[in-house]
């Protein structure tokens, strides 16, 4: 089916290169994606600066004299500092400094890393274990369905957030450990499999919609007839009909679980420091916001911009490849 | 409907009990955790300690936990905070509730109106200029951080334009209703709109699509056939049908803000509601006002849903029966 001409891969393909926006979106994601990869390039070789350690002491250089990162601040009793603002020259703290004295512009590219890697990685995970359980759920029916479709309930009901910040807030201060599992309080894995699990209903409920209904269906049955065992099944005749479903939520996920994690970095149950992400910086910013508002505007547009630009291109998977597939609240 | 009812609350009671056994273990039986250290906050002392073992029973048997817990929180409402230490942690709860309910009614209010206008206005004109904004303000909706979305309207309305334009907008904070009207509306209204943006888009959008599909069932056709104007049809006749999943969704998304949902615009405009106290109980680690909180939360949430649900089935009989 994937190698005949005009098979549905094919086609599908060929009206996503022809939607102009959902290729300018993949563009613009590609951009982010590739500027935020090149973090330690900058930091290194243009910056000169370690993005991730403090520098309060430290100078640089502003129209060819020296200025100090953290300087005495000028608003009313003079008491405290306010760090430099931004220079627009990328080689001396092009967006000025944060709190600490750390590179603004350099910890942007680093925090892109961490928030687009969780988003990326929680939105295979969790895409993963939907399909899992969804198609399990969807094709036994029955009790397992039954136990399964209940869960589902369950962690469907709970806000998000507050779902979240619970398993955060127990795993982000002592990490995870589950017999030889050992996962560490800082480690990045901990947030992407938070918010993977939490979700899992989002994209397994309606999977196991669709696989109830192809599970009536005559060439499941004729397999069923013919013998095959279930997993053979559910690999070979299920999944690769509920593959474009899980392919067009993966767009939308990921953008969703980015959202999810600069909320949980903003709250500090993300991301841990001295690592950054979009979230932590906008954290880190709220102090200096109306002094240098930089910091807090700077990583919510990167946030904005990666957000709409998955969003888009989700739109545009979902038009070429399931038109009726659906995120909570229809977006 | 009565059967219907009596299905549907006996559902929901189930799924309070089930969230009530998720956070209970979450929070209580997760590998590698020492509960009563968590219970007990950051540096507590032995003493400390050992009064949290002891008043939720962490030598009995987990399912004895499990009801102390819950004896705690709902029938006793004696939880108290380790960290500050002796407040209690319901009252703390009910008593944040008006500064959430004025947020979360206000904003939905406004992006109810705002996102049916826009919905119908969309599939009115659908194919014209109006169209590809919605929808463009329907991905924006669902692409801001709404953290940052209000740090950014703080910046304008508190500091960069303070003097100018938004010389009228009063501090960061609430004022009650009671105590002055006026005041509550000031302080409220941009923590509404900003709000309300994120939900308004992504119910047009979905209304868009509802009203598009209706327009081509048979009784529109019907309609149409006996001359009514298109106008007419859009409103009385296509609309009614294409409120319901609005509704179910309303349902979910309100429940889910009264519940804390709403925890990151309330922290960023300074309003003392439930999310505030979540939030706070967050930084020193305060886990019972946290257990509290959730399961307030998920209580609305449940309550929410199946309200939604009950009424539901009032408007399309054929949800009862299924």
């Amino acid at each position: 089916m994937i190698s005949s001409k005009n098979g549905p891969w094919r086609t599908a393909g060929r009206q996503l290169i022809r939607n102009r926006p959902a290729m300018i979106s993949a563009a613009a994601f590609l951009i982010i994606l590739l500027a935020c990869l090149a973090a330690p390039l900058y930091a290194h070789h243009v910056a000169h600066v370690d993005p991730l350690a403090s520098n309060i002491a430290g100078t640089t250089v502003v129209d060819g004299r020296t200025a100090d990162l953290l300087q005495q601040s000028t608003d009313g009793l003079g008491l405290g500092v306010t760090p430099l603002g931004p220079t627009w020259d990328p080689g001396h703290y092009l967006l000025g400094a944060d709190n600490q004295g750390r590179d603004v512009a350099a910890r942007l590219l680093y925090g892109g890393r961490n928030s687009l890697y969780i988003g990326l990685a929680s939105a295979f995970v969790c895409c993963l274990l939907a399909a899992v359980l969804g198609i399990v759920a969807g094709y036994f029916g029955g009790w397992i369905d039954a136990v399964l479709a209940r869960l589902f309930d369950v962690v469907w009901a709970f806000p998000v957030y507050l779902l979240a910040i619970c398993l955060s807030v127990v795993l982000v201060s002592g990490g995870l450990h589950i017999g030889p599992l050992h996962l560490n309080a800082g480690s990045l894995l901990l947030p992407i499999l938070i918010i993977a699990v939490i979700y899992v209903p989002y994209v397994a409920r309606p999977l196991r919609g669709q696989v109830m209904a192809l599970r009536e269906r005559d060439f499941i049955q004729a397999s069923i007839g013919s013998g095959a065992g279930d997993w053979r099944i559910m690999r070979r005749e299920v999944l690769p009909n509920v593959l474009p479903t899980l392919i067009v939520f993966l767009p939308m996920m990921t953008a969703l679980n980015m959202l999810t994690e600069s909320a949980l970095s903003f709250l500090s149950v993300g991301v841990q420091s001295p690592d950054a992400s979009w979230g932590t910086i906008i954290n880190d910013g709220l102090g200096l916001l109306y002094t240098r508002p930089v910091v807090t505007v700077a990583p919510g547009l990167l946030i904005a911009l990666t957000a709409v630009a998955l969003n888009v291109l989700g739109d545009g998977v979902r038009d070429a490849l399931d038109p009726n597939a659906r995120l909570r609240g229809g977006a | 409907m009565l059967g219907y009812t009596i299905r549907r609350i006996g559902a929901a009671l189930f799924v309070l009990w089930a969230i009530s056994v998720l956070v209970f273990l979450i929070f209580f039986a997760t590998p590698g955790v020492d509960p009563a250290a968590r219970i007990a906050g950051r540096n507590a002392d032995p003493a400390t300690l050992e009064q949290v073992r002891r008043s939720f029973g962490f030598d009995a048997p987990i399912t004895t936990q499990y009801l102390k817990m819950m004896n705690h929180l709902f029938l006793e409402r004696d939880l108290t905070s380790f960290v500050n230490r002796g407040s209690r942690v319901v009252p703390q709860i009910t008593d944040a509730l008006p500064a959430t309910l004025s947020l979360v009614i206000g904003a939905a209010v406004i992006w109810m109106a705002v996102g049916i206008a826009m919905g119908t206005a969309a599939a009115a004109w659908r194919g014209k200029a109006a169209d590809p904004v919605i929808t463009l303000l329907g991905i924006l909706g669902v692409s801001m951080p709404v953290y940052w979305l209000g740090e950014v309207i703080n910046l304008f309305t508190q500091s960069r334009m303070h003097e100018t334009v938004f010389r009228w907008v009063p501090p960061l904070g609430y004022v009650a209703p009671t105590e002055n009207p006026w005041q509550w509306f000031l302080h409220l209204i941009f923590p509404w709109l900003s709000l309300a943006v994120l939900y308004a888009g992504i119910y047009a959008r979905l209304l868009r699509g509802e009203l598009i599909g209706a327009l081509r069932e048979d009784y529109v056709r019907t309609a149409r056939a006996k001359g009514i104007s298109e106008r007419r049809i859009l409103v009385r006749h296509a609309l009614r049908c294409s409120l319901i999943p609005v509704v179910s969704l309303f349902g979910l998304d309100f429940g889910a803000l009264v519940g804390g949902a709403g925890l990151l615009t309330e922290v960023v405009f300074g309003i003392p509601g439930i999310g505030h106290l979540t939030y706070n109980a967050l930084q020193n680690l305060d886990l019972p006002v946290i257990m509290g909180t959730v399961m307030y939360a998920a209580f609305f949430v449940v309550l929410a849903n199946a309200a939604v649900d009950l009424f539901y089935a009032r408007l399309d009989p054929r949800v009862r029966h299924v």
